[in-house]
Order: structure tokens, then sequence, then C-alpha cells
């Protein structure tokens, strides 16, 4: 084994000059179907997250149910009092908000530990890369299905009028899972080589959950500044809250998401043929 | 047909340490371009040449060991086989399936009863659970564990995790296996049926690849060796040779 140095700046060039090839961007689709069709391993590999962490506790995975539906009646009572509202029209609100900026926080903050919290079986596994994005989708959306029982308790207790715009919420769970699969190969891969962007990432996601109108409504801004507009975590949110509280769609909120989505994926699509192959080496 | 063609093959490493992991220090590295020559040779990322070189042919049939010092880059060479490290350059071309058997309990959850390890360790080899629960049965009863399989295995002693990993890996025959240091089957009682399950598992296989220090092992297994040193084949041909060599290059 002989040991040389060189300019790591270069090396990255290197190995994106290789990556760019044709057949490695065929084989980054290959990796994501293949990946996909070994859903045995990564549902059961997903289950076994979300039960380990809750292992021998009494209510097991319901710590999940319970711990929102604390946070979501602490800060309702409170921020209804500071901001003057009436709770029978909050309480919902601030349950859904909550329930999907959960979801939406997860997919972004585990997306970027896909590879990394991998790192062993990465290293002897023959397996697809994308089948450890999969894996974190999958506790995500158990995480969800722990957490949505709040919200639809909340509604049903203050009389939301849950009509057929709920038919939009599968949909719009779908699309946020789209999102949420490009977030985890994209921001995966870039964690693996550079490990201070998970933290980087978590500290960024703290402050869009103030920004974002979760625990604020839109209307309570003066004029309807332009920065919630331009804030995609907003439209992100919406796409899902709207149908939950019995809103039609908006139009340009989905517009914006679809945009999102296809950006998203052309720039994960791209570091993704371009790095893959390096992943193995860097965790 | 199983085919392995390795064609002038190369992999290198990069080292990292945590300044060169950080992103700041990328981004103020560039900022500050090449201003700051004497700082910047302190942030190269040190790469080591883990192969070079290396040209591998191997057809149904073929039983390879590879030789050589910890560091020669026979771990790294088995996982190019196995597609989990894809060369800096080099062609690489495996033909048929191909299972890695690094770590035999690779996955396996302590939490989780013997049963439940069973499934899982199969959905590391790629099986299906439809397949899995079909050979539920004959795999259960070859570990002997009986009523402990219900148990979750942190219950289970070092020997008995041992005898489980070992009967599901071996459940399953792959066109191509790589090997790292052989299988380990336990304890002494298991070690005789553990030997026979081995030996019919092994000879259905169409090419194995092993790397280990035993010689007896590669002896045993292999009759074509490759003696590595590092990461070049310094020799390739009958064990019995290979071995002479590596012996002569650690100067017994």
């Amino acid at each position: 084994m002989s040991t040389d140095t060189q300019h790591g700046e270069s090396s990255l060039l290197i190995q994106l000059q290789h990556g760019l090839k044709r057949e490695q961007f065929e084989r980054a689709l290959h990796d994501i179907r293949t990946g996909w069709k070994r859903r045995e391993l990564w549902m059961t590999l997903g289950l076994q997250d979300v039960r380990q962490r809750y292992r021998r506790s009494k209510l097991g995975p319901f710590w999940i149910t319970l711990s929102m539906a604390i946070m979501v009646l602490a800060l309702g009572l409170l921020y209804g009092q500071i901001f003057g509202q009436d709770l029978h029209d909050y309480l919902p609100f601030l349950a859904a908000g909550f329930v999907i900026w959960g979801l939406i926080a997860s997919l972004v903050n585990d997306g970027c530990q896909s590879f990394i919290l991998a790192e062993g079986m990465i290293r002897q596994l023959n397996a697809p890369l994308s089948i450890y994005a999969y894996r974190g989708l999958w506790s995500t959306l158990i995480a969800f299905a722990h957490n949505i029982w709040v919200f639809l308790g909340v509604a049903l207790w203050f009389g939301v009028d849950l009509n057929w715009n709920l038919l939009w919420v599968p949909v719009a769970l779908l699309m946020l899972f789209l999102n949420g699969l490009w977030m985890a190969l994209f921001l995966g891969l870039l964690s693996a080589r550079f490990r201070d962007v998970p933290l980087i990432i978590g500290s960024v996601v703290q402050v869009l959950f103030f920004i974002t109108p979760v625990i604020w409504k839109p209307d309570m801004l003066p004029g309807r500044a332009l920065w919630l507009d331009l804030n995609p975590f907003y439209h992100l949110v919406e796409i899902m809250r709207a149908p939950l509280l019995g809103q039609p769609p908006v139009l340009g909120n989905w517009l914006t998401v679809i945009a999102i989505t296809i950006i998203g994926w052309a720039v994960a699509l791209f570091f993704y043929s371009a790095y893959r192959w390096r992943v193995a080496y860097w965790v | 047909m199983a085919s392995i063609t390795l064609e002038n093959v190369s992999v290198s490493f990069p080292v990292y340490s945590a300044s060169t992991r950080s992103l700041k220090n990328r981004l103020i590295q560039s900022a500050t371009g090449g201003q700051i020559r004497a700082d910047t040779v302190s942030q190269r990322i040190s790469v080591v040449q883990a192969l070079q070189d290396i040209n591998i042919t191997l057809e149904d049939g073929d039983r390879l060991g590879l030789i050589g010092h910890n560091g020669a880059g026979k771990t790294t060479l088995l996982r190019v086989l196995g597609g989990i490290y894809e060369p800096n350059s080099g062609r690489v071309e495996v033909q048929g399936s191909t299972v890695p058997l690094f770590d035999i309990a690779l996955g396996m959850n302590q939490e989780s009863t013997g049963y439940e390890n069973i499934v899982l360790r199969g959905l590391f080899l790629g099986l299906s659970r439809k397949k899995i629960h079909a050979m539920m049965d004959e795999i259960a009863e070859f570990t002997e564990l009986g009523d402990f399989l219900d148990l979750p295995i942190r219950t289970y002693s070092a020997g008995m995790q041992m005898r489980l990993a070992f009967a599901v890996s071996t459940s399953v025959v792959p066109d191509i296996l790589l090997l790292d240091e052989g299988i380990g089957a336990g304890d002494a009682s298991f070690l005789h049926k553990a030997r026979e399950r081995l030996e019919r598992f092994t000879e259905r296989v169409s090419i194995i690849v092993l790397s280990s220090h035993s010689e007896d092992l590669v002896r045993s297994m292999c009759s074509k060796s490759l003696l590595m040193e590092h990461g070049r084949v310094v020799f390739a041909g009958p064990t019995d040779e290979a071995l002479e060599r590596y012996r002569a290059m650690r100067g017994w």
C-alpha cells in the first residue's frame, strides 16, 4: 500500500469526471429502481428502527403520539392566548401544522443521516444504496401514522369540517415523500462527505420552523409579506394542511411544490449519479 | 454461468480527517485560494493506493485464495468483486449472483427473536419473505435451538448466535461467494455438523474467492491463489507455490 497526497479539491473534480459518464447516470437510476424492489428489506429495517427507539417502554411507539399531543395542547393554549385566537379555529390549525412540520423536519433531518447511519451495512452488503434512503422514509411514515391521530382527535373535538377535500391529503403525502426521497439521496450523499452538513441543516430547520407559518397563521402577517411566498416550506406545509382543515387546494401552492420537486430531483440525480460510487469510500 | 473479469483495476482511498470533512474549512480554503500556501499543505487529503492494476479472470468452478499481509489489499479486492467499491479506474465485469459473506451476523438484531432474525438475515441475502418462510423449518432444525428461537437473541450465548447466523447464511447458494477469513461455525459439538453443511454449500457455489491468513484453510479450499503486497498482485498461480513465496517474503 503506497500513500501519497493530493489536493482534496482536484480529487473531487476527478471523481466528478468519472461520475458524469452516461453509464453512471443509468446506474444511478438502476440503483433507485432496484432499491425500491428490495422493499421487504427496508420496510423491515425501518420498522426495526422505530421499535428500537421505544423498546421495552410501556407505551412503545405511542410515545410519539403522546408527546405530540402534549406539545400541541401546551403550545396551543399558550399561543392561542398570546395571539388572542379563538381556540376552535387555532388548535386544529396548530395540530395540523405541527404534525406536518414533524413529518417534513424528519424527512430533511433523517435524510442527512441516511448513509452515515448505514456505514456498516454499506461496506459489507452489495445492495443498492437507495435502500438506506427508503428505509429512513419508511420510519418517517410510521411516525407520521402515529402523529396524525393527534390532529384527528383535535379535529373531531372542535368539529372541523372534514369534507371531500380530504382526498387531497394522500396526494399531498405522496408529494412530500417524493421530495423526501431526493432529499435523502442528495443530503445523505452530501452529509457522508461533509460531516458538518447535518448540523447546519439541523439548525436551519429549527429556524425555518419559526419563519414558516406553523404556530402563527399567514393572515396574522400584516400585508402578507413576500418572503412568505418565497419560503418553500410554506408551500410544502400548505398543500397538506389546507385539505386537512377542509379547505380546497390552492393552485399556487401546488405549482410551487411541483417546481420544487422537479428542481430537487434534477439536482439530486446529478449529484447522485456523479458521486454515488464514492459513498462506500466516504462512510 | 458465472464469471469475473477484472482489467487494470485500481482503487485509491481518501483518508479524511475532521478538518477535511468540515464544509467550513473547505469554503475558507477555496475563498483564500492559493494565497496561504503554507496552510493548504496541512489541509491536503492523504490518499491510500489500496489496489493497483489488478487483472483477474475467473470462471465456473474456480476457487481463488487471496494471501498477503494485513493491508495488502485483500479485503478491498473482495469489496470490488462484490460491487461495494467501484474502482477509480479499470473495468470490472461480474456475471452471476454475488454474495459477500464478510460477517455472517451482519444485520442481526439483538432485540428480535431467533425466527425474526432468520427472516432478517434472509432479506439481507436477497431472499423474499415467502422464500424464507419456505426454508424456515429446515434452518430452524439445523440450528438445534428449539424453543430458544422464540426468544430475543440477546439471551443467546455467542455460540448459539453463531449457529443461527451460520445456518441462514449457508441456506442460499449464490453463483459467486466472497469470503473473508472463512465462515465460523461456533462450538465444538456443532463443528462436525457444520463442516458437512459447509462442504455441501461450497460445492454448489460456482466461484469462490477466499481471503485468509490461515494456510490450511486456503490450501484445503483453493487450488489457485493470488499473493498480494502493497495493493499489487506479486504472484498468481498454484496455491502451494504462492504460500511458499509468502513464507519466503516473511523471511521463514
